[in-house]
């Protein structure tokens, strides 16, 4: 499917049903301007990637989706829904899942309980249970660690609990802030090959990376980010051979 | 026999410091607050206990009724007091004036209403006597399983319940909380007042125990629970039990030694020697700064 649609021009795809809007996003951290009329959509089952240096504004942007950052102005939509008239902790309820810029596991709880904090929101201990079954299927370097405490785990695996634990809450779409960073090219080869496969379990997918290389494989559609605007978009493959992009971001 | 006693005593009292001492490591675990104002919630459940039996109250009524509105006020005062200077993310040191402000103002509000003298209060529990070296203990010994069993029903709760594990993660990483979709303002809430239900008890026991309260009976007290916290490692329950314990003890070895006029000397110096060699308490664990 993210093959099929990573061909299409940008025009076409936009026939899809639209899962996020962010529209003219503004957010000031103090007197800073952070974020400075950012408008991104996301459609259903796509994976779309946000790359941009440090700084560029990518984790403001997440942190504005999942109710951590409260922007000034804009707007920003979630399966019809106004998420900035949303409380922040109803977020994940509506299927809105966020794997934080660097992992954030609560590393004196067990992995089990990790997980179960995941599925918070929710009530149906069948369901969860039958979820808690299918992560540690997914991601089973966790299964054998599941009463260990997170914080003893490695910074890979940290990272495959950290999505794990987005998973229990049973997300329509789910948001990766920099899963990639500071792990080895085989563990981050290993990440990618999971954000894949949970995206072809119908999970539609929000990746930012400054591994932008990474990222333009496997995204259908991509928005390059510079301090706090919008400097390019389109399809992922058509950015990776842009010369601007490859310079920047893709190491000439 | 006469060290036996002596032990029990200040396990005894110890045992009052520790009901205080959970609150304060439970609230500072949360939000990170040292929260002042929780040594008063002591005298404000000793006065609802003065009022409820004053009006010939059943004893179940003025001690259930004591910690209800005990919980509630540790509800009211983070609401008007804390709630936003938290949700702005206050520097601490704001947090920490408005601490004592509240501690100042409920020691006042204390005078206002009842005046500055101690009021008595009626015998509350009778226990059969149980005699060491002829003193009859019994009410020691109640003050000690009391205070465990608190402690062991706090760590029950904070481990195996669905809230207690919320105010395990809100205590870790709020923001990482909230996108687990816990509502991190009634974890604080429900904190306050699990912490302030628990001072309650511990005003239970101390009015059974020394039969009389006043308005700054807070103020010490708080200030030791407090010390035993840090000292047992703040954030910790079984920390700010044994800290509490210890520090009994420690009061009453200086009662033993005939130096009883030092005794809060003692407190404070272990409070010293601890900052200096584990400046994360008995059990506590060192936490990284995240800048």
């Amino acid at each position: 499917m993210t093959r099929g649609s990573s061909r299409l021009i940008w025009g076409v795809t936009r026939l899809k049903k639209k899962m996020l809007e962010v529209s003219d996003l503004q957010v000031y951290y103090g007197a800073i301007h952070a974020i400075k009329g950012v408008r991104f959509e996301v459609d259903e089952g796509e994976i779309v990637t946000l790359i941009g240096a440090n700084g560029a504004g990518k984790t403001t942007i997440l942190h504005a989706v999942s109710g951590l950052v409260r922007p000034r102005s804009g707007g920003i939509t979630f399966c019809g829904q106004d998420l900035l008239a949303t409380k922040p902790h109803q977020i994940t309820g509506l299927g809105l899942a966020q794997v934080p810029e660097g992992r954030r596991v609560f590393s004196r709880m067990t992995v089990k309980e990790n997980l179960e904090m995941g599925a918070y929101a929710r009530k149906d201990s069948i369901g969860i249970k039958e979820d808690y079954d299918r992560v540690l299927t997914i991601l089973p370097r966790l299964k054998e660690r599941r009463r260990q405490l997170a914080g003893t785990l490695s910074g890979g695996e940290q990272q495959m609990l950290s999505m794990g634990r987005a998973l229990m809450a049973q997300p329509k779409m789910l948001l990766l802030d920099e899963p990639s960073m500071g792990l080895s090219p085989l563990l981050v080869q290993e990440i990618f090959r999971t954000i894949r496969e949970i995206n072809a379990g119908g999970v539609t997918i929000l990746l930012v990376e400054q591994n932008a290389k990474m990222a333009l494989e496997l995204a259908s559609r991509a928005y390059v980010l510079e301090t706090g605007k919008v400097a390019m978009q389109g399809a992922a493959k058509e950015l990776a051979d842009n010369e601007e992009v490859k310079k920047a971001y893709l190491g000439g | 026999m006469y060290y036996v006693t002596q032990i029990l005593n200040g396990l005894g009292s110890g045992s009052i410091y520790a009901l205080v001492a959970l609150g304060y490591s439970m609230v500072y675990g949360v939000v990170k607050l040292i929260n002042f104002a929780h040594g008063d919630i002591i005298m404000v459940g000793g006065y609802t206990i003065f009022v409820l039996l004053g009006m010939n109250a059943p004893l179940w009524l003025a001690v259930a009724g004591s910690i209800g509105f005990c919980a509630v006020a540790g509800v009211v005062i983070e609401r008007v007091a804390y709630h936003r200077l938290l949700n702005n993310d206050a520097p601490r040191i704001a947090l920490l004036i408005t601490a004592i402000g509240v501690s100042i103002f409920l020691q006042n509000l204390a005078q206002l209403i009842f005046g500055t003298n101690q009021k008595p209060i009626p015998k509350m529990f009778t226990l059969p006597a149980i005699r060491v070296g002829g003193m009859n203990v019994s009410n020691t010994l109640l003050n000690i399983v009391v205070a465990l069993l608190m402690m062991a029903g706090l760590q029950l709760l904070v481990n195996t319940t669905k809230i207690g594990k919320a105010m395990r993660a809100t205590s870790e990483d709020a923001g990482a909380a909230t996108l687990m979709g816990i509502n991190t303002n009634s974890v604080i809430l429900f904190t306050f007042a699990v912490g302030s239900a628990l001072a309650a008890v511990g005003a239970v026991l101390y009015s059974n125990t020394y039969m009389q309260i006043k308005p700054m009976m807070g103020g010490m007290l708080g200030l030791k629970a407090f010390v035993a916290a840090v000292f047992g490692g703040i954030g910790s329950i079984p920390g700010a039990m044994l800290g509490a314990l210890i520090l009994g003890l420690a009061e009453s070895l200086s009662v033993v030694l005939g130096q009883s006029a030092w005794m809060d000397a003692v407190v404070f110096a272990l409070l010293i020697l601890i900052l200096l060699f584990k400046p994360a308490g008995l059990l506590g664990q060192h936490m990284k700064e995240k800048v």
